[in-house]
């Protein structure tokens, strides 16, 4: 679905992807890993053109998105984002950050669009948030809003950048619950994440990244059980 | 020293009078310097060099010389290149006007500048285009720097407009000093002038805590 040529990204003078090739088939969940710094934030950012790359192609369904007159908007429609801190829309309450987009960018009739949101919201399970603002919601709740917001648009893809990473750890789980409910229903992720343990258990491929290069990449048990690289290993045995 | 304020009594109807004229040109100018400064406020913050540098040299230009210069110039010096007889309003308009709209636009800046960044990334991660995002999405944030910000300005504004007397525009300021020269007493015109003007600025001090209160209130 997504495949990616000699993806390179740099800020200035700071080369901070270098030569990235993979593809994400249609189903897939990706779990990236490596060090911080090591250019995660960066590589996902760029799938969606948050970034935009320095060089190398990322095609979408066989269409060169990285394109000067690609238009980024129609783009990022199809591609959902997760951010670590969640920037929900603080003016908003729940319901209206999840129907907000729906309704400005793909017109979607306002009874339409709440019917989903609401149906999104109970799926997070946030019934009974729905007209809460975000200043009144414990991170895990933002987050699982932030979700709903980012279903919203229906997207093909979903990428997560440490969606779990603000979290205080109580909360980690029902948020990596909804993530496990959302690629047991075939969503196609790009999950950059520290939680090993969801790593090995939902992703079917692990993706290593170390200085902006891809290391490694492989399916979840051997890359945690028999890593390839000395660079994969020296990281595992650090985080394991 | 011997105070007699019974020697204004018949002045007071022509000094009040001046209120209505300040007013009149301080509400002009704070709405162009609105306009004005909006549409340079946009101009800052977009990517575009060519928008970007005309707003900020604009804005240097205007806060970095004195207000009462860019009176003069407007009155005195541009029309004395054109030929051109420049009506005291206009004057007095213009020079608060352009003036104002340089420290506005860099109020909006600030209070859009200051709203997270990442509220921009989400809504372009949305597909949100940036008249909407704009409008819909940062617009409502910053608007609650920016509002108690521009009321200080409106106050300062008509502080300020007392300037415009010494281009013979016939404010609140102007006429005491007409009354004192008539009279030849200055401290009870000049005093009563005061007392006017502190009035005005409580009034909109007063409007202007309200505003923020609301402001605060809206977290
Ligand atoms: N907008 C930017 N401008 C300049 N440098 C940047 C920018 N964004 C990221 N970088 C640099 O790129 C490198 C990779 O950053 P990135 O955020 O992609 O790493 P990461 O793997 O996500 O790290 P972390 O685990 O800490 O989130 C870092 O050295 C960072 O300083
Ligand atoms: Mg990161």
């Amino acid at each position: 679905m997504i495949k990616i040529n000699n993806l390179s990204k740099s800020f200035s003078d700071n080369l901070v992807l270098e030569n990235i090739t993979t593809t994400i088939e249609h189903g897939e969940v990706v779990a990236v890993i490596g060090p911080s710094g090591s250019g995660k934030s960066t590589f996902l950012r760029c799938i969606n053109l948050l970034e935009s790359p320095s060089s190398g192609q990322i095609l979408l369904h066989e269409m060169d998105i990285t394109k000067p007159k690609i238009n980024k908007l129609e783009i990022r429609k199809n591609i959902g984002m997760v951010f670590q801190h969640f920037h929900l829309f603080p003016h908003m309450t729940a319901f209206e950050n999840v129907m907000y987009a729906p309704m400005k960018v793909k017109h979607q009739k306002r009874g339409e669009a709440e019917k989903i949101a609401k149906e999104l919201l109970i799926k997070v399970g946030l019934t009974e948030k729905m007209d809460t603002y975000p200043n009144r919601l414990s991170g895990g709740q933002k987050q699982r809003v932030a979700i709903a917001r980012a279903l919203a648009m229906e997207p093909e893809i979903m990428l997560f950048d440490e969606p779990t990473s603000a979290l205080d750890p109580e909360m980690v789980k029902e948020v990596l619950d909804v993530m496990k409910d959302l690629a047991k229903s075939g969503m196609t992720m790009v999950v950059v994440t520290h939680e090993m343990n969801f790593a090995k258990e939902v992703a079917d491929r692990i993706i290593f990244m170390d200085g902006g290069q891809l290391i490694e990449e492989g399916e979840p048990i051997s890359f945690f059980d028999n890593p390839q690289t000395k660079r994969a290993g020296d990281f595992l045995a650090k985080v394991l | 020293m011997n105070l007699d304020f019974s020697q204004i009594v018949p002045s007071i109807p022509f000094i009040l009078e001046g209120i209505g004229a300040t007013l009149k040109f301080v509400s002009v100018s704070i709405l162009l310097g609105l306009i004005l400064g909006t549409i340079f406020a946009l101009c800052k913050i977009s990517n575009k060099k060519w928008l970007k540098w005309p707003a900020d040299a604009y804005t240097s230009i205007f806060r970095g010389t004195p207000l009462i210069l860019q009176l003069m110039i407007i009155h005195y010096a541009v029309p004395q290149l054109f030929q051109y007889d420049i009506p005291v309003f206009l004057s007095a308009v213009l020079a608060f006007g352009l003036n104002s709209a340089a420290y506005v636009s860099e109020i909006i800046r600030a209070g859009i500048m200051a709203v997270d960044k990442g509220q921009v990334e989400a809504a372009e991660a949305l597909g949100v285009a940036y008249r909407p995002m704009m409008l819909n999405i940062i617009l409502p944030q910053a608007i609650k720097n920016i509002l108690p910000a521009l009321m200080n300005e409106f106050i300062s504004l008509t502080k300020e407009s007392a300037l415009v007397s010494t281009i013979g525009y016939l404010d609140i300021m102007r006429r005491a000093e007409i009354v004192g020269s008539q009279l030849y007493r200055n401290f009870e015109p000049l005093l009563f002038a005061g007392l006017i003007y502190w009035v005005m600025v409580f009034i909109l001090s007063t409007i202007g805590r309200w505003v923020e209160r609301r402001m605060r209130h809206s977290d």
